[in-house]
């Protein structure tokens, strides 16, 4: 590109997920339904997280759903393979409990953390992980489900238990405590690959100052860029497209780039 | 032989590997005497301002990266390791001074309320120093990787390498004779941040 032929600004984000089940990342076919057991192996972290990465990631997420004591210590170990070889952005989240949590996987080669029930059970997570490690650091997750014509409330534990919390009211609670970026997962849409929820999606981008990152739902490349324009998300976070070869991160970006989303190519 | 000071910062581990990538040699330096005889030292940083200002204190490194830059070796600060350099910070009442190389201070993205806060994501660098070695092979308008709510604003626009447009045009690296700041992560910025690296390397081979 030549310089200054068009003016410089900051893309919008492709990322794969890789949910992490004793060493293996693994996908549910719906929300919930990993937990239960019903789990997709698809491979190794690390040589997936390289393909991404080879693809053109804009970052990669992992998810520790094992969430024992013997699970997180593996994903240490994930952390600090992908982090060796991929230099690229990372985010790791489940079973984060205490900014010492924070701390072992900061050192590991992660660069955010994503908290989810435990910011529920202690919004004072976010607070103490913002101010040790700063607002950049601290990833809000939030799973929400439409339970009313114009409601949204927020599902702890893997989306079994309601909160009763009005998902918006909860992001903006949980940035002015100090969280940096919130991730906003649609129950409803999770694995249907029927698109993003872009009602709530919207709703949460507008209501809160830091980038929200739309996951949930993601079927094809046009939903990918109906809720960076209309849901007004800063990034798509997407898993089984990837992961079972429909499409590469590179053909989402090439996408977007044709419809004008910006994108780093 | 690189020094890679080390006083708890969370990126430590990923500056390291990436340097190793890039080509060098590097040693973990927790105190002054560990990084005197090296050839060039980095600072990583990520987090709160004061927090890593009161950790180089503790370790005796504010003194010692101070020494070391006026030996002319080269000395490259990443993120809050390059807001550092400046005098202070507005970050939370911030009351820790900075080392003070650089005059000026780190102040927040304070834009349109449109404007998300931190800025996260791959942005673009405009090039204003092209002679700047660590840019060598770097085209103007590559990406690289910003996770950050405060940047430096330099007193001297002379010492801004390269500018990035978030809300403003902002000071996103900062090259004066031998010491080199850079507010987004070249250790998180793939190819791009490599090969600023193996250029920063590469100054340690002159």
């Amino acid at each position: 590109m030549e310089r200054g032929s068009i003016p410089p600004v900051i893309a919008k984000r492709v990322i794969p997920c890789l949910d992490v089940h004793g060493g293996q990342v693994t996908r549910g076919v719906q929300f919930g339904k990993a937990e239960a057991g019903e789990l997709r192996n698809v491979g190794d972290p690390v040589a997936l997280a390289l393909r991404y990465n080879e693809q053109g990631a804009d970052e990669m997420v992992f998810f520790d759903i094992t969430a024992t004591a013997h699970g997180r210590s593996t994903m240490v170990d994930v952390i600090e393979r992908a982090a060796d070889q991929c230099f690229m952005p990372l985010t790791v989240g489940g079973g984060i409990k205490s900014v010492e949590d924070m701390y072992t996987m900061l050192r590991a080669g992660a660069d955010k953390i994503s908290i989810n029930s435990s910011a529920l059970a202690n919004p004072d997570l976010i607070r103490a992980g913002a101010e040790k490690y700063g607002s950049q650091c601290i990833v809000v997750s939030i799973d929400a489900k439409r339970v009313g014509p114009d409601r949204w409330e927020v599902f702890s534990h893997g989306g079994r238990k309601s909160t009763g919390r009005d998902a918006a009211a909860w992001a903006v609670e949980a940035v002015a405590l100090g969280a940096g970026e919130i991730v906003l997962n649609s129950i409803d849409a999770d694995g249907t690959k029927a698109g993003f929820d872009l009602v709530i999606t919207r709703r949460i981008s507008e209501s809160v100052g830091v980038p929200v990152v739309a996951s949930g739902g993601a079927g094809s490349l046009a939903h990918m860029a109906e809720v960076l324009l209309e849901g007004r998300a800063d990034a798509v976070l997407a898993a089984s497209i990837f992961h079972f070869g429909q499409h590469t991160v590179g053909d989402v970006k090439q996408f977007l780039a044709s419809k004008n989303i910006p994108v780093r190519l | 032989m690189i020094a890679l000071l080390d006083y708890g910062s969370g990126n430590l581990r990923s500056v390291h590997k990436a340097l190793l990538k890039a080509g060098a040699d590097v040693r973990i330096a927790r105190n002054p005497a560990e990084m005197k005889d090296c050839r060039a030292v980095v600072l990583p940083g990520v987090g709160a301002f004061d927090d890593c200002m009161h950790a180089m204190e503790k370790q005796e490194l504010l003194g010692g990266v101070r020494d070391f830059i006026k030996t002319g070796r080269p000395f490259l600060g990443i993120c809050v390791g390059y807001q550092a350099l400046f005098e202070r910070s507005e970050e939370f009442n911030s009351s820790a001074g900075g080392l003070g190389i650089f005059a000026g201070k780190v102040v927040r993205f304070d834009g349109s309320p449109a404007l998300k806060v931190p800025q996260i994501g791959w942005n673009q660098l405009e090039i204003q120093r092209p002679d700047c070695p660590l840019f060598e092979g770097i085209p103007g308008g590559s990406h690289v990787y910003f996770v950050h709510s405060f940047f430096p604003r330099p007193e001297n626009p002379g010492i801004v390498s390269t500018t990035t447009d978030y809300g403003g045009s902002f000071a996103s690296s900062v090259w004066h004779e031998n010491v080199f700041g850079t507010q987004f992560h070249p250790e998180k910025s793939q190819k791009v941040g490599l090969r600023l690296l193996a250029n920063f390397v590469a100054l340690t081979r002159k």
